[in-house]
């Protein structure tokens, strides 16, 4: 646990340090949701119909530049290499990481749920289980995510690998999320949203056990 | 105190399966041996950066490892710091596996390695406290500042590491090494990027472990200060060891291939 | 490492499959009877069902390969799991094939989000994935072991990936999905079945093989010059 805690805050304030590129992340997203919209038109009932799903496909896209970064700052002069030696287990590594991508992400997605009220006329006063789903949802693209960008930030061709290997793994996510948005901003009269939460706080326990117990073999130098 | 080496062979090692290893296996049951190596071999892709690499070297004793750019020193450093693994062959550190222990054998080893471990948004003080609180040690604001002003950095403490030149760099690199208290202590050319005031600094590092009993592997190309400050010496040429042995009788031989008779 | 030992009985496989399969078609196709509902459209059943079989057999043998490679570290898994990703990959594919073929006359679109085919679909990416991820890494070991990881993560994620497509779909119409095939027509059905099983068997098998041999060329190099004969530890599964 002292190991874990340890992790986060190094990972929190390499994060805090490097804030400016949520920004630059939160722009691209926002970016996105807007040429989003000209594919669906000015239709407005339209618009709010998809929010959800634009919001949660902006969301995916501004996962992988958030992923990819997250490794940079641990390969440019071996400082990952380096806390496994002293030694410090990978699995905390990985737990750290995960977890500060993870607040980076619900982050960008809260900020860029106001972007989707004003372009899709798509809020909700539930704003609490908004969050929720955010926080699930990112929690869901940054289990795999985290390991994945571990790898691929040491392979080739960098930039296409990761959504390459990433996207197939978290259409589960993906849909769940959209779901759960969509019922949030359009309404839920059965209740439905139950289901769809619990599938992504499902999602985000498995991969970050499986992803936890895996890491250590990703990042081994050998 | 340094130790004179086990079974000092002072000819060229060629492959040879001698008497070092009877000696060892009593030295290693009384805890004599810090690191020994049996075989290792090494490769990347199909360039074998270490073949057949074999040695024993006592516990608190300074051993220099010189050898040609290109004749495996890093590798070396690495494969003993658990940081690669060998492809073939043994390494123990103090008695114990290095692959099938290797989490013990991490706790007991400390690594200077050429990258030097930091992150670069961070600050001096962050870095080290980072260390701190991984391994337990005391992470007061004191006793950092104390690691860096033996390191003559305290007045850049709360500097970015992205601020500090090279030199500065490798003195933060060996604060952090000192930090970690190892028993066994494997620097990859501790003098490199450094300036005058900084050669004198690790000379006194040196001694500082060798008093604290410690185990010392560094990779050098200052040979004559290598030789002065070190006890024992291996000496690498495209990845094979041709000499373990004392530093101060280094045959001819050995001492052309380490480049002794080059201007160092 | 003997490179003829282990595929020895691989082109009787081949043989044998490829001959079931076609025995299966010609009898599915030709001579089975027409179904009730859906009429000769119905006839590509007997290719479809003993491939879906098959594809998922293939990836489990897949997770199989990547689970042992990760315990065992021997190189022989990861030339199996490169081979086992290739053909699951291609039967996947043609799953989808199969499927778009049968749903254009049936429904009237070429994909109609069946939940099992549009997981298929998923799974061509996903595994896909893994194999463009070997084409960019250069070191052998790093390989094996990230598409061994890979692997891992992406057949745990197939169930997930499946009852989150089918509840999304279920929300819509629902299409019934060509399920079963009345007693009357199981044979074919086994027989190419059977077919599909020796043939991907007896060509994972060849395929292994070549990955092993561009392996051999990769990593089996000696260090140069003499080695002392001396008895020592030899890694597990060089070869």
């Amino acid at each position: 646990m002292n190991g874990i805690l340890a992790a986060l805050r190094k990972d929190l304030l390499l994060t805090w340090r490097g804030r400016l590129q949520i920004v630059a992340v939160f722009a691209f997203g926002a970016a996105a949701l807007l040429l989003f919209s000209f594919a669906i038109g000015p239709d407005s009932s339209a618009l709010r119909q998809h929010a959800a799903g634009f919001l949660w496909l902006a969301m995916l896209l501004a996962s992988t530049l958030s992923l990819a970064e997250s490794f940079e700052r641990e390969l440019e002069e071996r400082a990952l290499t380096g806390l496994l030696l002293l030694p410090v287990s990978a699995a905390v590594l990985y737990y750290g990481k995960a977890i500060a991508n993870l607040i980076q992400l619900a982050l960008v997605g809260v900020l860029l749920v106001p972007v989707m009220v004003i372009l899709y006329d798509a809020g909700t006063l539930r704003l609490l289980p908004l969050l929720g789903v955010i926080v699930l949802g990112a929690a869901g693209l940054s289990a795999p995510g985290t390991l994945y960008a571990a790898m691929t930030a040491q392979a080739r061709a960098r930039q296409a690998l990761l959504p390459l290997l990433l996207f197939p793994l978290v259409v589960p996510v993906l849909l769940a999320a959209v779901k759960a948005t969509s019922l949030l901003v359009l309404g839920d009269p059965m209740g439905q949203i139950r289901p769809w939460a619990t599938l992504l706080a499902a999602f985000a326990v498995i991969h970050l056990s499986l992803c936890g117990l895996l890491f250590g073999r990703v990042v081994d130098e050998g | 105190m340094p130790t004179t080496s086990t079974g000092s062979s002072t000819q060229l090692i060629e492959n040879e399966d001698g008497h070092e290893h009877g000696l060892s296996r009593k030295a290693t049951m009384l805890g004599m041996i810090a690191v020994s190596a049996e075989g290792v071999c090494r490769r990347y892709g199909r360039r074998w950066a270490l073949v057949d690499v074999s040695f024993e070297v006592p516990e608190a004793t300074v051993v220099m490892v010189a050898g040609r750019n290109g004749s495996g020193k890093s590798t070396l450093l690495r494969t003993l710091a658990t940081a690669i693994r060998p492809d073939r062959g043994t390494v123990r550190i103090l008695g114990r596996h290095s692959q099938d222990e290797r989490d013990e054998v991490r706790e007991t080893i400390a690594l200077l390695d050429h990258y030097t471990h930091l992150y670069e948004p961070l600050t001096a003080l962050e870095n080290l406290d980072i260390v701190a609180r991984f391994l337990g040690k005391n992470r007061s604001r004191e006793a950092l500042l104390a690691l860096l002003e033996e390191v003559g950095l305290a007045d850049r403490a709360e500097d970015p590491i992205g601020t500090f030149s090279a030199g500065m760099r490798k003195r933060l690199a060996i604060a952090r090494v000192l930090q970690q208290e190892a028993r066994v202590v494997l620097l990859d050319e501790p003098y490199g990027d450094l300036d005058p005031p900084g050669f004198l600094l690790v000379d006194g590092i040196l001694e500082r472990l060798r008093a604290s009993g410690a185990t010392v592997l560094m990779a050098t190309h200052l040979l004559q200060r290598g030789r002065a400050l070190c006890s024992r010496a291996l000496v690498l040429e495209s990845g094979r060891l041709v000499y373990s042995g004392a530093a101060s009788e280094m045959p001819g031989a050995a001492a052309n291939i380490a480049g002794f008779a080059e201007g160092a | 490492m003997n490179a003829t030992s282990r595929a020895g009985f691989a082109p009787a496989l081949v043989a044998l499959g490829a001959a079931l399969l076609c025995a299966g078609s010609v009898w599915g196709l030709a001579f089975a009877p027409p179904e009730v509902f859906m009429g000769e459209v119905q006839r590509i059943m007997y290719v479809h069902v003993p491939t879906a079989w098959n594809a998922m057999l293939v990836l489990t043998y897949a997770f199989a390969c990547a689970l042992a490679f990760l315990f065992t570290n021997h190189w022989k898994w990861d030339s199996r799991l490169e081979a086992a990703l290739e053909m699951g990959v291609v039967l996947s594919l043609l799953l989808c094939t199969q499927g778009a073929i049968w749903a254009k006359p049936t429904w009237g679109v070429w994909w109609d989000w069946d939940p099992r085919l549009t997981t298929t679909a998923v799974l061509v990416f996903a595994f896909g994935g893994i194999l463009a991820l070997r084409a960019f890494v250069d070191d052998p070991a790093r390989r094996a072991v990230w598409s061994a990881v890979a692997c891992v993560i992406a057949f745990a994620d197939v169930p997930i990936v499946y009852f989150s497509v089918k509840w999304w779909n279920s929300l819509h119409q629902s299409q019934s999905s060509p399920e079963t095939v009345s007693k009357a027509f199981h044979w074919p059905l086994r027989i190419n079945a059977f077919g599909i099983l020796f043939l991907w068997t007896g060509l994972v098998a060849f395929r292994a093989r070549v990955a092993a041999l561009r392996l051999h060329g990769e990593i089996d190099v000696q260090p140069p010059a003499k080695l002392p004969a001396t008895s020592l530890p030899r890694p597990k599964g060089v070869w």
